[in-house]
């Protein structure tokens, strides 16, 4: 269990009488690039959003490097559990690194300043050290001549890998990316999944929800398929893809291959 | 898309050779305008004739006492008052504003009630309640609360002067009228700025002040321009509890000597010259903060720099 980078067991989740998580259950080993897939409304983004504790979950439990997510024990019986202390929370966060569909940039800030704010105002690092750090990570990512603009003068395909740069240098043990290009024009793909592939070669740990299946096909080494809240389908991408088991995975598939 | 605007516009400067004559523009005649024209100006004109020359506006009496000292410590006042109260005013609206989006529903009721009580109850009465306040706690006291021992006690009638219960009755109001303003532009940030910063560990205390407030005050700042020049003005009010401002200072001269009208018209030329004054600063603070009017300097020298206009090549 300890060399697990994520455990989920029995993840679920309510908005209000709708149960959008059915009981996840879900193990990522480190350096491992996990893709998810499943059509809208599955649960994707919420089971994502439940890694970080940006929601809280209504049953089950979540590890992330063997360390309880978002709650703690309580009391003496082992079924209930408490919600932690805000900073114990935002310290699980700070080694979980998350990059959204729309960027969230701090657009008041330019791309450098994006980056060390993290370290500068959470980790407190100081700032000259932040900034050379923030340089190395936009230079990683192919920005290193964008550093002083604002993320309105970037493109959206910059931007992104900027957002991957800012959640980078909190030095994260897991990244979890939520469609990094869905809200990208085409041509710009190709420059976030480039940094992406790196990223995944250099050994991170990515949990990616994606609709690029060329991009899961080459990158992932195991991807689930989710529907109605529930991992219908998981396998090596080229088994999933080419012979799925599962009647909705094919029906899925049809539609986006 | 800014080359090719500029293209199209060149091709039509290149252009107008022979057909200049015959694309000719001229306005069309427009009589009824000329006739309100010269209605209003004639009326303008004849208004501030007849009050101008009239012998009982006392000309030499305003300009005695336009830089009368007296005159000039009540100006001071209403700037001390207009200030002080307006940022008390903001820091309790930012608290009570946060309060309302918290997510405990006490929280929440205590600052509507905070905000129905003091935007529902007239200025004047709340300034003379708080001129009063002896009349209900006779001594103000630190200490224990529900009759716990105290540390320290005071008169209230001690306390509270004039200055003090005009800035408490002003502050406390601004708060409320602040609390919606800022609570607006709270809300108009995009609730993922909030998450992107969750995500890097950032506490809420540091996601409010790096990252929601500098993104609202784009939405602040115009109200918040209004709240300081209203509050130039409604701090005349203070007067009937003596306040000792422009407004206070110019009725005790008029009292005593009888030229009502030149000391208003003294009082409201120093009230002129503080909203103009604040009507301009407000004007440049504005459009520092609209990204929608960043001086066009600014504008075209993001359009240079390289890689800006050519997205495509940059991927
Ligand atoms: N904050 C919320 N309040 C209420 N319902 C929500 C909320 N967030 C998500 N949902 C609902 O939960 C379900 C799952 O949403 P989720 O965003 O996780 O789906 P998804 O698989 O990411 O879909 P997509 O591919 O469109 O992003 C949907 O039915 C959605 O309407
Ligand atoms: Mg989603």
């Amino acid at each position: 269990m300890t060399d697990l980078v994520l455990r989920a067991r029995g993840v679920r989740k309510k908005f209000g009488d709708i149960e959008v998580l059915r009981g996840i259950d879900l193990e990522v080993r480190p350096g491992e690039v996990l893709c998810v897939i499943g059509p809208s409304g599955s649960g994707k983004s919420t089971l994502l959003r439940c890694f970080n504790h940006l929601e809280r979950i209504d049953a089950g439990r979540i590890w992330v490097n063997g360390e309880l997510i978002g709650y703690e024990q309580h009391g003496a019986s082992e079924g209930t559990l408490r919600e932690r202390r805000p900073r114990d929370v935002r310290r699980q966060r700070e080694r979980i690194g998350m990059v959204f569909q729309r960027f969230h940039l701090f657009p008041h800030r330019t791309a450098v300043q994006n980056v060390m704010e993290g370290p500068v105002t959470v980790k407190g690092l100081k700032w000259a050290h932040a900034q050379r750090q923030a340089s190395e990570l936009l230079d990683r990512v192919g920005l290193a001549d964008r550093a002083d603009h604002y993320p309105a003068q970037l493109s959206g395909g910059q931007q992104q890998r900027v957002a991957i740069a800012r959640a980078l240098a909190m030095e994260p043990t897991l990244m979890l990316f939520d469609e990094p290009t869905s809200a990208l024009d085409p041509e710009l793909v190709g420059e976030v999944l480039g940094v992406m592939r790196d990223l995944a070669r250099s050994g991170m740990t990515m949990i990616v929800v994606t609709h690029e299946m060329g991009f899961a096909r080459e990158v992932a080494d195991r991807v689930i398929f989710m529907d109605e809240g529930a991992v219908v389908e998981a396998g090596r991408p080229d088994e999933l893809f080419t012979q799925p088991r599962h009647e909705r995975t094919q029906a899925f598939l049809s539609t986006v291959l | 898309m800014n080359t090719e605007t500029t293209d199209v516009s060149k091709a039509g400067v290149v252009e107008p050779g022979g057909g200049e004559l015959a694309l000719r523009v001229t306005r069309r005649p427009r009589p009824g305008r000329w006739v309100a024209v010269a209605l209003a100006t004639l009326f303008t004109v004849w208004l501030a004739y007849t009050v101008i020359i009239n012998p009982n506006l006392h000309w030499d009496v305003i300009a005695e006492y336009q830089f009368d000292g007296v005159i000039l410590n009540g100006l001071w006042v209403t700037v001390q008052l207009t200030l002080i109260s307006m940022v008390v005013g903001i820091v309790i609206g930012v608290v009570i504003a946060v309060m309302q989006l918290s997510e405990s529903p006490v929280l929440r009721i205590i600052a509507s009630a905070y905000t129905w009580f003091f935007r529902g109850t007239p200025l004047l009465v709340q300034l003379i309640f708080w001129f009063n306040l002896a009349l209900l706690f006779p001594v103000i006291s630190i200490g224990i609360p529900f009759d716990g021992p105290k540390l320290i006690e005071w008169q209230t009638n001690m306390v509270i002067t004039g200055f003090v219960a005009a800035l408490l009755g002003l502050s406390i109001n601004e708060g409320a009228y602040m609390a919606e303003i800022v609570r607006a532009g709270i809300q108009s940030v995009d609730p993922g700025q909030r998450e992107a910063g969750e995500s890097i560990g950032m506490s809420n205390r540091k996601i409010l002040t790096r990252i929601i407030l500098p993104q609202a005050m784009r939405v602040i700042i115009p109200p918040f321009g209004n709240q300081f020049i209203s509050m130039l003005k409604t701090t005349s009010l203070v007067s009937v509890i003596a306040g000792a401002d422009l407004m206070t200072v110019s009725q005790h001269l008029y009292l005593a000597n009888f030229e009502v009208i030149a000391l208003l018209m003294v009082a409201s030329i120093w009230y002129l010259v503080l909203t103009t004054v604040a009507s301009v600063a407000q004007h440049f603070i504005e459009r520092r903060y609209n990204p929608g009017t960043t001086p066009v300097r600014r504008r075209v020298l993001a359009n240079l720099r390289p890689g800006h206009t050519t997205k495509g090549a940059a991927a």
